[in-house]
């Protein structure tokens, strides 16, 4: 590297910002009203009423505009998928049901037009999951899916972006639904009970045995067994540094999963769990999470209310269930903050919303103490907005990623500026 | 208790009918659709129709009132590509299926009808699917959840039929024995120009008929009609809509030139996600554009699809509609109209008018439906916030002057129905009762 390219990197990662004048929601007290954010470093260094301009930060003049934690994807699929019908683009689900030992992050394209596109609407760093998370997964899927990666949306290459390559183990819980979808005839087909359930025992016993071996093999390593590389993983959730993400639908299937995580002593978190309102009461006895996926979505049957996928998140907020919402997309990623503003709309409180996009996830993949509000100290992944966050309307105007100040370019806006001048 | 409950929601829906020719909706903000936003007005409702809106609107003593105190007024949201309501939606196996119709397989159970009224809709263009170059014909209908699937009809509206360009009507039967031309955007063109190459003739052969007819000729056949040209023949007469799917700038604009040339017009462009690339094209050939707000990525022709397409083909004069082509995007086509504030900087009555007069004139009923002004029929949505916010709940919404969505009147069944279904399997588990 020639001197010039070195003062110059290091004129960059001195770059000083205060964004000042704005309306400061930290999530960590009442929001400040008129404020101060100091960024130095990548680090959040000062915020407050009355904090001092640095002398050579970059002012940022945002009288009128306000300041939120940047918002965390808490499952997607980002940097996994390209364009969802050409199979050569996806890396989302590896052949074969055990595989704790994959990691998202080996296959997140840094390239992704996706990338951009989300943190366009304010979405600065997300977890990149391995899995099928499609509605039509139905009876088919199930398996140790691999381990889920949290990433900055920013950076020359993954090295970059990543915050931590290993948040959480993806685990599709097999379902004991006998209606599920045939793709190769586009008809509905309904499977008989005794087979679907005749399988779904063989792969719980698998499941147990996995992790029994697990636990197994975390005394032998330390005994000096040799290495088996999917037991190294799993034993990471054995030992409960890592959270088992439990994709799982159906009532009946949410507390086999439940019973079956609490039997095993281990950290679970519910993923997607459209009908988790009926197991509200032991997911808050058991302190188990949700993270939800879209709220705009059809009830699960036709005589559930019409509006249940929407006040879903109400409900287990009010019943005390700690939710987070996430996109479990990529293209859509950016609707996450539309999604809360449909669950705030049917009664979750709005900053219960907000923060279920912020800062529960942070705590939920063990982050908090450098992402998720606005505290001295933290990463500086912020968004400055001219309004509410969840509100469709409102614009974001500028983007902080690990204390840079990021584009908000993106192929969408590339082309519209493109064709817009066209005569 | 339960019973009680019911004989009075009854003894309520009995007394709404008998007193459903004079409604007023009073109090509200009321968003006319006609470029006016009127503060704390009264819309005035007789057997149906609009017949009176503004602040100075004397309200007959005899009318059911309803409150919109603090809410929002608008016209009922209209999708121009829906595929509810409908028992099957492709006839895959030819390339050409203009002999079906939606019409025939109308389904007036299902309860998307419901849930989208749920989000303010009124009016659907329930069109076939996308497998073929040339589909069937779709249904126009209005949400009378609870009438059977003539009285869904939107009387009167003139017929359209399905046409579709790209991936779709070209992979619609894969490899194998099930295999069916066309195979490429070549064909698909092809299998177009063929077929109204052919309903010329047809038209020629039927017109040569009627003439010599006309002129008292003795001893004429008719020619053999035929079901698969007839629509074609509408089409070239003006007579009936071609709702085209379609997504590349590059089979938009091959779509427009094969139609000129066999001598018909596009009504409406769907999804048509590149549309922005072509907008001067589209505008030219007089076709409107029916897309969705955001969705990309999930197959290649979808690639370059961009938020700002509706915003930047509106600016660029083309008449333009947000669909919604599920019937879960339907229940919030206010919030995927608002997306267009944000990408591309749309004021708020153009964004309304993408889901309200702009879709209804692309389907010839914005003498009927769209927007709130007197004479037309009484298709309203009322909101408790303003529509084009997320916060934004649809509270009521009428079709004919009539109530067929009432929040508060389905959070009371719903209540009834989850305890009947409790006693139901009380009873159940304990036997014999």
């Amino acid at each position: 590297m020639t001197g010039m390219a070195l003062l110059l990197l290091a004129l960059v990662s001195d770059e000083v910002y205060a964004i000042r004048g704005a309306r400061i929601v930290t999530l960590a007290g009442e929001p400040i009203e008129k404020g101060v954010v100091v960024i130095r470093d990548g680090r959040i260094s000062e915020v407050g009423p009355d904090v001092a301009v640095p002398e050579g930060a970059e002012v940022i003049e945002a009288e009128g505009l306000e300041v939120y934690p940047g918002i965390m994807d808490a499952i997607s699929q980002l940097g996994l998928t390209e364009v969802g019908a050409v199979p050569v683009t996806n890396d989302t689900v590896e052949l074969g049901d055990f595989n704790p030992q994959i990691r998202a992050a080996t296959a997140v394209h840094p390239a992704s037009e996706h990338i951009p596109v989300a943190r366009a609407n304010g979405i600065t760093h997300a977890v990149a999951a391995p899995g099928s998370f499609s509605d039509f997964g139905g009876a088919g899927g199930f398996g140790i899916q691999g381990q889920a990666s949290l990433v900055n949306l920013d950076g020359w290459t993954v090295e970059e972006m990543a915050i931590s390559p290993s948040v959480g183990m993806v685990l599709r819980w097999p379902s004991l639904e006998t209606r599920t979808f045939d793709f190769s005839t586009f008809e509905p087909k309904t499977l008989k009970f005794e087979e679907v359930k005749k399988k779904y025992d063989e792969r719980v016993q698998m499941l147990g045995d996995w992790i029994e071996d697990a636990r197994r093999y975390d005394r032998a390593a330390a005994a000096g067994a040799e290495p088996d590389l999917k037991l190294e993983a799993l034993a990471r959730v054995v030992r409960k540094e890592l959270p088992l993400l439990v994709v799982a639908d159906d009532e009946r299937d949410i507390r086999a999963a439940v019973e079956f995580a609490s039997a095993r002593d281990l950290r679970m978190a519910l993923l997607s769990g459209r009908d988790s309102w009926k197991v509200k009461d032991l997911l808050r006895e058991k302190g188990i999470p949700v993270i939800l996926g879209p709220t705009l979505a059809l009830p699960a049957t036709e005589d559930t209310p019409y509006d249940k996928p929407l006040t879903t998140a109400s409900e287990l907020q009010a019943a005390g269930v700690r939710v987070i919402f996430a996109s479990f997309s990529s293209a859509n990623s950016r609707l996450l903050p539309h999604e809360v503003g449909n669950a705030v709309a049917y009664g979750l409180p709005w900053e219960e919303g907000l923060k279920s996009i912020t800062l529960y996830p942070a705590e939920l993949f063990g982050v908090a103490d450098s992402l998720g509000s606005i505290e001295e100290g933290k990463t500086a992944n912020l968004v400055v907005t001219d309004g509410d966050p969840l509100e469709i309307k409102t614009e974001i105007r500028y983007l902080f990623i690990d204390g840079k100040l990021v584009s908000l370019e993106n192929k969408h806006r590339d082309l519209y500026e493109k064709y817009r001048a066209r005569p | 208790m339960i019973r009680v409950t019911w004989i009075l929601l009854l003894l309520v829906s009995l007394h709404r009918a008998a007193s459903a020719e004079t409604v007023a909706i009073r109090g509200g903000t009321i968003l006319t659709g006609a470029g006016e936003t009127i503060e704390n007005g009264v819309v005035l409702i007789r057997d149906g129709k609009i017949a009176a809106v503004g602040t100075n609107v004397s309200v007959p003593a005899d009318a059911e009132l309803i409150d919109a105190s603090g809410q929002f007024v608008m016209p009922g949201i209209i999708d121009a590509h829906s595929h509810i309501a409908a028992e099957s939606i492709n006839e895959g196996s030819v390339a050409v299926s203009s002999m079906t119709g939606i019409e025939d397989v109308l389904d007036p159970t299902d309860v998307d009808i419901y849930r989208e009224l749920a989000g303010g809709v009124t009016t659907s263009n329930v069109l076939h699917g996308s497998a073929n170059p040339i589909g069937g014909k779709n249904a126009v209908i209005k949400h009378r959840w609870g009438k059977d699937a003539k009285g869904l009809l939107f009387e009167g509206a003139l017929p359209g039929i399905k046409f579709a360009m790209g991936e779709n009507p070209k992979r619609s039967r894969g490899q194998g024995p099930a295999a069916r031309y066309p195979e490429t955007r070549m064909g698909v063109i092809d299998v177009i120009r063929q077929a109204f190459t052919e309903a010329r003739a047809y038209q020629k052969e039927w017109k040569e008929y009627e003439e010599k007819k006309r002129g008292g000729a003795k001893g004429l056949s008719a020619p053999r009609r035929d079901l698969e040209l007839e629509p074609l023949v509408e089409i070239l007469e003006g007579k009936r809509l071609v709702h085209a799917h379609c997504y590349r700038a590059d089979e938009i604009l091959q779509l427009l030139r094969v139609a000129e040339e066999m001598g018909f017009r596009i009504a409406t462009l769907q999804h048509v996600l590149e549309g922005y690339k072509v907008a001067k094209e589209i505008r030219e050939h007089g076709a409107g554009a029916s897309t969705f707000s955001d969705w990309w990525a999930y197959k290649i022709e979808a690639y370059d699809a961009i938020p700002y397409n509706a915003a930047l083909m509106v600016e660029k004069g083309v008449l333009v509609s947000i669909n919604s082509d599920s019937a879960e995007e339907a229940r919030h086509l206010n919030q995927e109209a608002a997306k267009t504030m944000k990408w591309g900087g749309l004021t708020e009555d153009q964004a309304l008018a993408l889901i309200t007069i702009n879709p209804a004139t692309q389907l010839r009923i914005d003498d009927r439906v769209g927007s709130i002004e007197v004479g037309k029929d009484a298709d309203i949505a009322i909101f408790d916030k303003h529509p084009l916010s997320v916060y934004a709940v649809a509270q009521k919404t009428l079709v004919d002057g009539e109530v067929y969505f009432d929040r508060g009147l389905d959070l009371v069944r719903r209540a009834e129905t989850e305890a009947r279904r409790k006693e139901l399997l009380e009873r159940a588990k304990g036997g014999s009762r």
